[in-house]
C-alpha cells in the first residue's frame, strides 16, 4: 500500500493550493485512500485464488495418456442422467461391458461408474451419488472387490476420489479410503498431494489443462487389440477366505441402499481369469445373494453360452476383455436384461432407441466410438513390455 | 506436533486468532493454554514432567526471593547496630538458606534430565565397562520417555532459578505467567534458550492487533518454512543414505556428506528458529536471535559466537563462569603458576574450564560418545587457535593479507569445513566409525564420483539438485543483503506490487518445490492391472 | 587501577584500555580473557570475583572494572 498512499500525497500536493481546498482533498484522500487500499487486497486475493488454481490445474495428473482410469469417474458429470441401468464398480465392470454395444443392439440405456482398483466402499458412495443425479431401474456391481477389507493404495484412491464432485458423499467416501499416511487436506486441496509433479509435467498437463477428452463410452474403456491367455496361473492358497466384516458391511448398505431407493441390484461376477476367483469365495457371494434374494450372474461360469474365447477375446492375456469379448458378453448379458426375471422382480429393460433426442446423443457416441475402433485398428495401442 | 504438519499450520491459526480476538488482558493466559495444548498433543504423556519442572522451579525462586528480601529487611533494620562481621554473617547465613533452595531446584531438575536422557547411556557404559573386566552379566537398558524439549526447557527454567538465585532479578509472582515463560509453544521444540528478564519483557503483553507486525513475522515464518522445507528436507534422503550405509559411501561421498549435512542442519536448524521467532513476532513477542549468519564465520570462536548463541551463552554463564572463577580453580590456578611456570599456570584455568564447559555442552546435545568427542574436538581447536594467536598476530604484521577478500574467503571456508568435519560425530553410529570415515576422505581416492553423476543415485535427481542449487542461491543472497538490514525491511520499501510478487511468489515456492506430502512416486501410478 | 591496565594489556597489547568503554559489548573481551583477567585479579589484588558480578557492566570498561574490584575488597 506504500506506492498508492505515496501517489496520493504527491496528487495531494499539486492540487492544495488553498487551506480551505486542502481540508477537502485530505477527506477525499483518505476515502481514496481506504477505497484503493480495498482495491489492492481484493486485486491480489483474486490473483492469489486464480494463480493457485491454475497451478493446482496444472500440477494434477491428467490420466489422458497410458493411465486413464483416473479420468473416468469425472466422465459422468458431463452426461445427461437419465440412464435406466448403472454399472458401478471396478475394471471388471469398465473393461467387460459394452454401454455403446447394449445400445445398439437393445436400445438400453447404461453407464458404468467404474475406476481401477474400486473398492466396496468406493462404489457405494458412488451409488449414493448417481442415486442423487438420477434414478436407474438396475444397478449392477460387480463382487470381486469384496476381497478388499481395507484401504489399499493411495494412488488408486486418488484416481477413484479426485474426479468425484464435492459433497457430503464424497467426504465419507474419502474418510473410508484414506490409508495410513493420507490427509484430508491433500484431497481438498490436490495441490498439497501432486506439487512435486512439477518434476514430471509433460505435454499432456498443457493440452488438457483446461478441456480433458473423453477416454471412456459411457464408462467403457474400449480395447480392441488381441494377447491370448496363455498358462493362467492357479490362484495361490488363501489363509483365510472368508471376506472382512468392513466389506460385508458395505454389502449390507449397497443391499440396503437399493431397496431403500428402489432400485433392482444386480451382482455380477465378471468373466476375467485372473484375479482369480476362488470357490470359497464364490460359495460365500452364492450364500450371500440367496440369503438376501439378489440376483446373482457368474460370467466365469457361461463361457459356453456367451461364446467367449480367451484366445481372441482378451487383450491382457485374460485379465480383461477386449472389445470382441465385451461384445460377446453384452450381447448375452443384454439378452436377459431385455428379458427381466420375474423370479427376482426384475422388470425387462426398455429399448429407447425410438426416442429421437436419446438417439440422436447415442449417434455422437457412436460415431466417436468407431473413429476410436479405427484409430485402434490403425493404431494397435499394445501393452509395454 | 511438528512445524510442518498441517495440524501445525492450523493450531497456530488458532492461536493467533485467538490471540487477538480476546480481551488484552486474557492474552498470557491464552497463550499458556495454547502452549499447553501444544505439549499435550505433541507429547502428551510428558505432560507431567512439564509440570514438575515448572512447580519445583517456580516455588524454589519464590523461596529465594523471600530469602533475598528477609535478608535486606534484616540488615536495614540493624543497619545502626550491626558490625561488619555482624552483617557478614547475615548474609552469610542467608546465602546458605538460598544455596539450600537452588541445590534443590538444580538437582531435582538435573536429575529428571539426567534420568531420562542418560540412563540407557550410563547402562550402556557399565556393561562396557563389564565386558572389558571379563564379566559377562549384563543391564538390559530401560524403555523412558524422554519428554518433548526436555533439554530445552530445563535450561530455560535453570536460568531463571539461577539468576534468581544471584539477585539478577526478582522472581515472578504469578504461577501462571512463569508457566508460560516455560511452556511458550513457539520454543518447545528446539528453543532458542531464553533468558527470564529479556523474554518476560514481551511476553505477557497485552499487544494490540497489528497488521504490520502480523505481516512481519508471518514472512519471517514462511522464510522458514522455505529454509526446512525447500532445502532441508530436500536434502535429507540422501545425507540418510550416506550416513546409515558408510560401507558403501565412503571417501569422496563422505565428503559429499559432509556438506550436505551441513547445509541441511543448518536450513533445519536455522530455519526452525526462523519460524519460532516469526511466531513469537507475530504475537509481538521478541524473542532473541539465535544465529547471526555463522557460516560468514572466520574463525571457529566467532562461529560459536554466532551459531546457537543462546546455548553457547547459557553455557559460558551458568557453567564456564562459574566453574573458572570457582575455589578450586584458583587453588590450581595458583599451584600452576607455582608449579608449572607463568605462561602455562595463567593458562591452566582456562583450559581446564573450556574442558569441562564442552565435555557437558556435548553431552548436552545427545546421549553418546560420539558429542562427547564432538564437544572435545570443538574444545580443542578453540584452544588450539587461541594459543596460535600470538603466531597469527606476528603472520599479519609481516604478511599484509588481512583484508583482502581472498584470505577473508579462505578463513571462511576453513572454519566451515572445520564445523563439518567435527559434525561428522554427529552423524555416524559411533566414535571409531566416524574416524574411519573422516579418514577415508583421504585414503579413499575416490573422488571422480563427485563428478561422474555417481551422485545422482543418492535419491536426488538433477532436477532436485537443480532445486537446491537455486535455494542455495536464495540463501546466500539473503544473508549477504542481511547484513546491512533485515531484508524484510528492505522489502517493505518497496512498491506493493513487487512486494506482493516476492512474498507470494515464495509461497509459491514452498508450496510447489516443499519436500512433504505423499510423495508422487509415477512408479506407483503404472496400471498393476486390478 | 594502575597494576589493573597492566594486566589488561598484557592480554591484548593493541588496545587503549584507558580509553575503551565496551570492552565486552564491543567483543575486544571474549570469556577466556574474562577468566584469565579474574584469575590474575584474584592473584594480583586478591579479590575473589564471583560469577555473579561477572556481568558486561561490571566489565566493559577499566574503570567499571576497578571499580568492582574495591566494592569486592570492601565487602570482603
Amino acid at each position: 500500500m506504500q506506492a498508492s498512499s505515496s501517489t496520493i500525497s504527491s496528487e495531494k500536493e499539486a492540487l492544495s493550493f488553498e487551506a480551505l481546498k486542502e481540508q477537502e482533498e485530505k477527506g477525499r484522500g483518505n476515502r481514496k485512500n481506504r477505497l484503493s487500499a480495498a482495491a489492492c487486497i481484493a486485486v491480489s486475493a483474486a490473483l492469489i485464488l486464480g494463480v493457485l488454481a491454475l497451478l493446482q490445474a496444472l500440477l494434477m495428473p491428467k490420466y489422458m495418456g497410458k493411465i486413464v482410469e483416473g479420468a473416468m469417474v469425472a466422465e459422468y458429470y458431463g452426461e445427461v442422467k437419465d440412464h435406466d441401468m448403472v454399472f458401478v464398480g471396478d475394471c471388471e465392470l469398465y473393461e467387460n461391458f459394452d454401454p455403446v454395444y447394449l445400445w445398439k443392439q437393445y436400445g438400453i440405456n447404461s453407464y458404468i461408474r467404474g475406476s481401477a482398483q474400486q473398492l466396496i466402499w468406493q462404489s457405494y458412495y458412488l451409488m449414493e451419488e448417481t442415486l442423487q443425479y438420477e434414478h436407474p431401474k438396475v444397478m449392477v456391481f460387480n463382487v470381486l472387490s469384496l476381497q478388499y477389507n481395507e484401504p489399499q493404495k493411495e494412488s488408486y484412491n486418488r484416481m477413484t476420489l479426485d474426479g468425484m464432485r464435492w459433497s457430503k458423499t464424497k467426504i465419507d467416501d474419502i474418510n473410508a479410503s484414506m490409508t495410513k499416511g493420507e490427509q484430508f487436506l491433500d484431497y481438498v486441496f490436490p495441490i498439497l498431494r501432486f506439487h512435486s509433479r512439477w518434476k514430471e509435467l509433460e505435454q499432456d498437463d498443457f493440452t488438457y489443462l483446461f478441456h480433458k477428452r473423453q477416454v471412456t463410452f459411457n464408462g467403457y474403456y474400449m480395447r480392441t487389440d488381441v494377447k491370448p491367455a496363455e498358462n493362467v496361473p492357479e490362484g495361490k492358497p488363501l489363509g483365510n477366505y472368508n471376506f472382512g466384516d468392513n466389506a460385508w458391511d458395505y454389502m449390507d448398505r449397497i443391499v440396503k441402499l437399493c431397496r431403500d431407493n428402489d432400485v433392482q441390484l444386480l451382482l455380477v461376477k465378471a468373466p476375467s481369469l485372473y484375479p482369480f476367483w476362488y470357490p470359497q469365495w464364490e460359495e460365500q457371494v452364492e450364500e450371500y445373494a440367496a440369503a438376501n434374494h439378489l440376483e446373482y450372474i457368474n460370467f466365469l461360469e457361461l463361457t459356453e453360452e456367451t461364446g467367449l474365447d480367451f484366445q481372441t477375446d482378451t487383450y491382457d492375456a485374460g485379465l480383461h476383455l477386449n472389445l470382441s469379448g465385451a461384445d460377446k458378453i453384452s450381447d448375452y448379458f443384454g439378452g436377459l436384461l431385455a428379458k427381466g426375471n420375474p423370479e427376482y422382480g426384475r422388470e425387462a429393460m426398455p429399448d429407447r432407441r425410438g426416442e429421437p433426442e436419446l438417439s440422436s446423443r447415442w449417434e455422437e457416441k457412436i460415431k466417436a466410438y468407431e473413429a476410436e475402433i479405427r484409430r485402434q485398428k490403425e493404431n494397435p495401442p499394445g501393452i509395454d513390455p | 506436533m511438528l512445524f510442518t504438519s498441517y495440524e501445525f499450520l492450523g493450531f497456530l491459526f488458532l492461536a493467533l486468532t485467538a490471540y487477538y480476538i480476546v480481551p488484552k488482558k486474557a492474552q498470557s493466559a491464552v497463550l499458556l493454554g495454547f502452549s499447553y495444548l501444544f505439549y499435550f498433543l505433541s507429547d502428551g504423556r510428558a505432560l507431567v514432567f512439564l509440570l514438575v519442572t515448572t512447580a519445583t522451579v517456580f516455588f524454589a525462586a519464590k523461596k529465594l526471593g523471600e530469602l533475598h528480601a528477609s535478608q535486606e529487611a534484616c540488615l536495614k533494620e540493624h543497619k545502626a547496630e550491626f558490625s561488619r562481621e555482624e552483617k557478614k554473617a547475615v548474609k552469610e547465613e542467608f546465602l546458605k538458606k538460598r544455596r539450600k533452595w537452588l541445590l534443590f531446584g538444580l538437582l531435582l531438575n538435573l536429575g529428571i534430565l539426567a534420568v531420562c536422557k542418560y540412563t540407557n547411556f550410563a547402562i550402556a557404559n557399565v556393561n562396557g565397562l563389564l565386558h572389558f573386566f571379563g564379566r559377562t552379566e549384563e543391564f538390559s537398558p530401560i524403555s523412558l520417555l524422554l519428554p518433548m524439549g526436555i533439554s530445552f526447557y530445563t535450561f530455560q527454567s535453570l536460568s531463571y532459578l539461577i539468576d534468581v538465585y544471584r539477585g539478577k532479578y526478582p522472581p515472578q509472582r504469578s504461577l501462571s505467567r512463569y508457566a508460560l515463560f516455560v511452556s511458550f509453544f513457539p520454543q518447545m521444540i528446539q528453543g532458542p534458550i531464553s533468558r527470564y528478564d529479556e523474554l518476560s519483557a514481551t511476553l505477557y503483553g497485552p499487544h494490540s492487533f497489528d497488521p504490520a507486525q502480523l505481516s512481519s513475522g508471518l514472512q519471517r515464518v514462511l522464510w522458514g518454512y522455505f529454509k526446512k522445507l525447500v532445502i532441508a528436507d530436500r536434502l535429507l534422503p540422501a545425507v540418510n543414505l550416506i550416513i546409515r550405509t558408510p560401507e558403501e559411501y565412503h571417501g569422496a561421498y563422505a565428503f559429499a556428506g559432509m556438506l550436505f549435512y551441513a547445509l541441511e542442519l543448518y536450513a533445519d536448524f536455522t530455519g526452525g528458529i526462523d519460524i519460532t521467532i516469526g511466531i513469537a513476532e507475530a504475537m509481538g513477542i521478541r524473542v532473541r536471535e539465535n544465529f547471526i549468519r555463522p557460516y560468514f564465520s572466520k574463525s571457529v570462536k566467532e562461529y560459536w559466537n554466532r551459531w546457537h548463541i543462546t546455548m553457547g551463552q547459557w553455557f559460558t554463564d551458568y557453567i564456564f563462569y562459574p566453574v573458572s572463577v570457582s575455589g578450586p580453580m584458583l587453588k590450581l590456578s595458583k599451584w600452576g603458576r607455582a608449579h608449572l611456570g607463568n605462561v602455562i599456570g595463567k593458562r591452566l584455568t582456562v583450559w581446564v574450564s573450556c574442558l569441562i564447559v564442552w565435555f557437558a555442552t556435548g553431552i548436552w546435545h545427545g546421549a553418546s560418545w560420539n558429542f562427547i568427542v564432538w564437544g572435545l574436538g570443538n574444545c580443542i581447536i578453540l584452544l588450539v587457535s587461541q594459543e596460535l594467536e600470538p603466531f597469527y598476530r606476528w603472520f599479519h604484521s609481516r604478511v599484509n593479507l588481512e583484508d583482502r577478500f581472498g584470505w577473508k574467503l579462505f578463513r571462511i571456508l576453513r572454519t566451515i569445513l572445520l564445523m563439518s568435519s567435527l559434525r561428522m560425530f554427529d552423524c555416524y553410529r559411533d566414535v571409531p566409525l566416524t574416524f574411519r570415515m573422516f579418514f577415508s576422505m583421504f585414503t579413499a581416492g575416490n573422488w571422480k564420483v563427485l563428478v561422474d553423476g555417481s551422485l545422482l543415485n543418492l535419491g536426488l535427481d538433477p532436477k532436485d539438485f537443480l532445486v537446491l542449487l537455486g535455494g542455495l542461491f536464495l540463501l546466500i543472497t539473503v544473508s549477504l543483503l542481511q547484513r546491512k538490514r533485515s531484508v524484510r525491511e528492505q522489502i517493505r520499501t518497496l512498491a506493493y506490487p513487487a512486494r506482493f510478487a516476492l512474498w507470494f511468489g515464495l509461497f509459491l515456492v514452498v508450496l510447489v518445490f516443499g519436500a512433504y506430502g505423499v510423495g508422487f512416486d509415477a512408479s506407483q501410478f503404472i496400471y498393476n492391472q486390478f | 587501577m594502575e597494576e589493573l591496565l597492566e594486566i589488561l594489556s598484557e592480554l591484548h597489547p593493541e588496545v587503549d584500555f584507558a580509553a575503551e568503554q565496551s570492552l565486552v559489548d564491543g567483543k575486544i573481551l571474549d570469556s577466556f580473557d574474562i577468566v584469565s583477567l579474574i584469575s590474575e585479579i584474584n592473584e594480583t589484588f586478591d579479590v575473589v570475583v564471583p560469577p555473579e558480578e561477572i556481568k558486561p557492566e561490571n566489565f566493559n570498561s577499566a574503570k567499571a572494572i576497578w571499580a568492582m574490584i574495591e566494592k569486592l575488597r570492601d565487602e570482603a
